[in-house]
């Protein structure tokens, strides 16, 4: 295996397949950085047509990565792949390898809801569960066998707090969580996911519901998570990637064009599409 | 033009007499039950048993077929939701909602939908030979049962179908289980449709008399075991019209109107509770 002398986060990306032998993943000294998730020859199709075409790529651990491109080119699809929800689709065929921490997910052993407990998901759509504030946060927590009363009110207001939510809910915690404005459930979403302990944080057009204000909440609340948490999200709004992403991939029709630290991609695109689609000629 | 305004005024018109049509059937049924039966209702009427004499215009009352009745209601909804629900949830959660199985499924159960009452009767009859059964109040709840089972499971497969695919996938990327998922958050945010499901169900078999003729008979008594025959309002309805003596047809009438505030009661109640459990649901 290669091993690169250059500390930087530039020339450490992007990893390239023969890079990254699938065996001897474990730790692959990039600068420090490791990939969090790594998906290997992945192909998606519904019956006969082709979603996803031989993708490969290393996400990389505590970042925030967003996956671009124009609607309909599968970026939804490769999102529900890191935690399985994409199997529930009607006819769908999954082929290939996504290995978070090393483990492949689609392994034959592996259980499905411990993959999923490791990233949370906030969907285009706020959806809160049917039920209160406080037990939307604690469902997860409960579902993981915590059952203390006072534990799980203390820790509902831990996330509530870290999603910068607690201070506009603290009075109406036992009110349903319908009653929140599409804002503040995006960010009930994200404290529900953050409750059930993850070390991802999936986002699919997370803001595209939302008004200015909790859009750049979000945005705001992605940046100081990526202390802890890998985030990955799926944009279409390009400024969105300018400000906050570390790490770009840029797809079309099913395949990746381009990867790479955002501002290199960004200013420096080695592709004709991404160069046509940054600049906008293409969306 | 003038075609155009013909149409229009023609369709308008067509409103007006079906719209008169449904209101007029419903303002005579209610009338004509309120008018012939009111004079006859006594307190005597919900409170006693038939006595000696009754049948001929003497003493008692129908409170074995208002008792009976319940009974079966109660007993027949309970053992179809017993059966709708892991069919429901099967169709919708576990299987893709679209799959083959599941259309297989609808596809049965509207079919079971438009057989007639009496078939359900003779079938539960022959039911009742196979098994050793004798005509009793445990017959009838497994036959009003499987003929309210249709309209159960498929009310409350429409309302599952409407549910947003997101919201469950909100649960499962918790790391819910499928079950998990089903039974906190699906069912929760169906539960009204469910309720009136549950009412839809107990209105029909309460109402009906042909499926009950031949299975769970009829008789002066409340039944004490399910092992004994029931009366129902609807063939106490059905036995006290043929009669010749008058007071008897009167109180035929007077029983329909029991039958029709049951019927009141519960569409009333299952709006209250359907308002009640509305308020958590995402909409
Ligand atoms: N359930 C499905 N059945 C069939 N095709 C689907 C389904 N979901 C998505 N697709 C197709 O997959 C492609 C990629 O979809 P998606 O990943 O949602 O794109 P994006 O998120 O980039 O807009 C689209 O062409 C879409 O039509
Ligand atoms: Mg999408």
């Amino acid at each position: 295996m290669k091993t690169s002398t250059s500390t930087s986060f530039k020339n450490n990306f992007p990893l390239s397949l023969q890079e990254t032998e699938v065996a001897e993943e474990k730790v692959i000294p990039l600068g420090g950085l490791k990939p969090h998730i790594s998906v290997r020859n992945l192909n998606i199709s519904y019956g006969s047509q082709r979603i996803l075409k031989n993708v490969s790529i290393d996400i990389p651990n505590k970042k925030i990565t967003a996956i671009i491109g124009p609607s309909g080119c599968g970026k939804t699809t490769l999102l529900k792949t890191f935690n399985r929800l994409i199997e529930s689709a009607d006819g769908i065929n999954i082929d290939g390898e996504v290995l978070v921490d090393g483990e492949n997910i689609y392994g034959n052993d592996v259980e499905v809801t411990h993959i999923r407990k490791k990233m949370g998901l906030l969907s285009q759509r706020p959806m809160p569960l049917p039920m209160s504030i406080f037990d939307n946060i604690a469902y997860g927590m409960r579902i993981h066998g915590i059952r203390k009363k006072a534990l799980l009110q203390e820790k509902v207001e831990h996330y509530l707090r870290q999603a910068s939510l607690w201070e506009e809910v603290k009075d109406r915690l036992h009110h349903p969580a319908t009653k929140l404005s599409i804002g503040q459930q995006q960010r009930l979403c994200l404290a529900r996911g953050l409750a059930v302990e993850p070390e991802i944080i999936l986002g699919d057009e997370p803001t595209s519901a939302l008004d200015p204000i909790s859009s750049q909440r979000i945005e705001e609340k992605f940046v100081e998570l990526k202390k802890d948490y890998t985030v990955i999200m799926v944009t279409h709004i390009l400024r969105q990637a300018r400000r906050i992403a570390d790490y770009i991939i840029f797809m079309w029709l099913g395949e990746i064009v381009e990867h790479g630290p955002a501002q290199e991609l960004l200013e420096n695109p080695k592709e004709e599409m991404t160069r046509e689609y940054v600049k906008g000629v293409i969306s | 033009m003038f075609w155009r305004k013909f149409e229009e005024r023609l369709f308008n018109l067509l409103i007006r007499v079906a719209t008169l049509i449904i209101v007029g059937c419903l303002f005579i049924i209610v009338l004509t039950i309120l008018v012939k039966g009111f004079p006859a209702m006594s307190w005597d009427m919900v409170s006693r048993i038939p006595s000696g004499g009754f049948y001929l215009g003497k003493e008692g009352g129908v409170l074995n077929a208002i008792i009976g009745s319940l009974y079966l209601g109660l007993g027949a909804s309970i053992f179809s939701l017993v059966l709708s629900i892991p069919i429901v949830v099967y169709i919708n959660i576990y299987s893709r909602s679209t799959s083959r199985f599941a259309q297989f499924i609808r596809i049965s159960l509207d079919i079971l939908y438009g057989i007639p009452s009496i078939v359900y009767g003779a079938f539960g009859f022959v039911l009742m030979i196979a098994f050793g059964l004798k005509v009793s109040l445990l017959a009838g709840i497994i036959t009003v049962g499987l003929l309210v089972l249709p309209i159960m499971a498929r009310t409350m497969d429409e309302v599952i179908r409407t549910i947003p695919k997101e919201l469950g996938d909100a649960s499962l990327s918790l790391g819910a289980t499928k079950w998990e998922t089903a039974m906190k958050v699906i069912m929760r945010q169906a539960f009204p449709g469910v309720l009136t499901a549950i009412l839809l169900g107990f209105g029909r078999a309460v109402g009906d008399a042909a499926s009950v003729i031949f299975t769970t008979g009829f008789t002066d008594n409340i039944p004490t075991s399910v092992l004994q025959p029931a009366a129902t309002l609807p063939l106490a309805i059905f036995f006290q019209l043929g009669s010749p003596i008058k007071e008897v047809v009167d109180r035929a009438y007077a029983s329909s109107l029991i039958l029709t505030v049951i019927i009141l009661i519960i569409s009333i109640s299952s709006r209250l509770l359907f308002k009640r459990f509305n308020k958590n649901v995402i909409k």
